[in-house]
């Protein structure tokens, strides 16, 4: 008998903040996080906005020497870990480490870290490369370093499928537990790449959104105006937890996790199937995991970047997912109010479907002001709306072809 | 730079790289015993120690150093024939 898997606390770091509730209430308030790049050496892009965790204080979470030894990404893991761990009320010295676990998602690791230390290869030769550059820039050292915090001796390791990383780490976790190999993984995903490399990366690539226009307005998914994403920085951490396990130690339950799909499109490296075929079959086969019609779900938070592609993509996808129901169902795009978090994005967005679930109001879609004739969905745009939200879908795809779909469902 | 100079600033270097109070390091001071450096700490030190102080201390200098005193000769020698 498969194991049933709930949410037991979480976690985050935004643009919009670092505490759950307060980002919660400034998204449904409809307020963005996104601001003009001022730092020098980020500023001469042709992208001149991102989301940045400025109200983030790595010492509220970690002594000064760790903030040095752990790169950004790491910091944003372990501190939104902290906080989901903390709401969770789990005390680790009473469970058995090796039943707990830590899957996270991240797409590239310390990109700024990997820039800084060539930069001092280069300049001043070999042996002034940092020690800690290799445990610092590589990608599972986020998990790595939850594990040791709590003394955890379970499944750990880390998953790069790009911008679904998250989700995809989240799969595994549902897995994980379901199949009964762990009874509590603290799962998610963190990224850290508004840097001069993953700025001008992106940019080269004319993947960001170049529109003059105030900053907070510059992320406007499904709008006729939209040019591309606003790159963003953050995390969102989860506990998964086997449901009876949760129970029996009275745990706070905020969802359960129903189900998930993943699939690939083996077309591009980058570029979506215009037609969105196979984010359409991962949709598909979340809800034939989660045992659920297309009518059972009742919100979905899209993947919704504010490319000109991938939002079409995405649109046809929904269609040929859900049919007719496409057009009646509610969903929205976060990404229109802290930016893309790439390999992190999915966190922070399943938190939100979770508390849309919770709360029965769905987060607007924001700068949707003129939506573009292609993209006729109910995108929620502008205000947020009561919605009696049972079960919502939480959409995240991937350079390299990646699609993953995550169900969460209210806990009953 | 006088001695004392230069053992404040070695003190103040590492009691900053390893967030511990300065007050509690003395010449005598075991860098990984005492401060709980590991060898990763212990090779980044060398490498700021090189930057603040403009000079290199040679592995096999720095494969020999265990105390904070031992620090500070190694970089009151080399200054003196910088």
């Amino acid at each position: 008998m498969p194991k049933r898997v709930v949410v037991t606390g979480v976690g985050l770091v935004t643009p919009l903040g670092c505490r759950v509730e307060e980002v919660w209430q400034s998204l449904c308030a409809g307020k963005s996080g996104i601001r003009s790049i001022t730092e020098e050496p980020l500023s001469v892009f042709r992208s001149k906005v991102a989301g940045f965790c400025d109200d983030f204080v790595p010492e509220n979470y970690v002594s000064v020497k760790d903030t040095r030894k752990l790169d950004r990404f790491t910091l944003f893991a372990l501190a939104s870990a902290i906080d989901a761990v903390k709401a969770s009320g789990l005390d680790f010295s009473k469970e058995d480490p090796f039943r707990c676990g830590v899957i996270t998602g991240c797409g590239v690791g310390g990109l700024g870290e990997i820039t800084h230390q060539q930069d001092r290869l280069r300049n001043m030769g070999p042996g002034k490369v940092s020690p800690y550059t290799i445990p610092k820039i590589m990608a599972n050292a986020a998990p790595g370093q939850i594990a040791i915090t709590y003394g955890l001796h379970g499944p750990t390791y880390s998953i790069a499928t790009a911008c679904a990383s998250a989700n995809s780490a989240m799969s595994e976790s549902f897995r994980t537990i379901r199949l009964g190999e762990a009874d509590i993984v603290i799962t998610g995903g963190s990224e850290s790449a508004v840097s001069e490399l993953g700025l001008s990366g992106f940019c080269a690539m004319r993947a960001l959104s170049e529109r003059e226009t105030p900053p907070e307005t510059a992320s406007c998914p499904f709008d006729v105006k939209r040019d591309g994403f606003v790159i963003g920085e953050g995390a969102g951490i989860l506990v998964f937890e086997e449901l009876q396990h949760a129970k029996k130690r009275g745990a706070p339950i905020l969802g359960e996790v129903l189900g998930c799909g993943a699939t690939t499109d083996a077309c591009h490296i980058t570029q979506p199937d215009a037609e969105g075929i196979y984010p359409a079959e991962a949709m598909k086969a979340a809800l034939r995991s989660a045992s659920l019609a297309p009518e059972d779900l009742d919100y979905i938070n899209l993947h919704g970047t504010a490319t000109k592609l991938g939002d079409l993509a995405e649109t046809s996808a929904i269609k040929r997912a859900l049919g007719s129901y496409a057009y009646k169902i509610p969903m929205s795009s976060t990404k229109s109010h802290i930016g893309h978090l790439l390999g992190g994005s999915g966190g922070p967005e399943a938190i939100f479907s979770l508390l849309t679930i919770r709360d029965s109001i769905a987060p607007p879609t924001i700068n949707l002001t003129e939506p573009d004739p292609q993209c006729d969905l109910d995108y929620i745009p502008l205000k947020a709306r009561q919605i009696n939200a049972r079960r919502v879908m939480s959409n995240s795809f991937g350079f390299g072809g990646h699609n993953v779909c995550v169900i969460f469902g209210k806990y009953k | 730079m006088s001695s004392e100079e230069v053992k404040e600033k070695v003190i103040a270097i590492i009691a900053d790289q390893l967030g511990v109070d300065p007050k509690t390091i003395t010449s005598d001071t075991d860098i990984a015993n005492d401060l709980g450096a590991d060898s990763l700490d212990f090779a980044e030190l060398m490498i700021v120690f090189e930057e603040k102080f403009d000079i290199d201390i040679v592995e096999e200098d720095a494969q020999n150093i265990t105390t904070v005193g031992q620090v500070i000769e190694n970089i009151e020698k080399q200054l003196k024939t910088k």
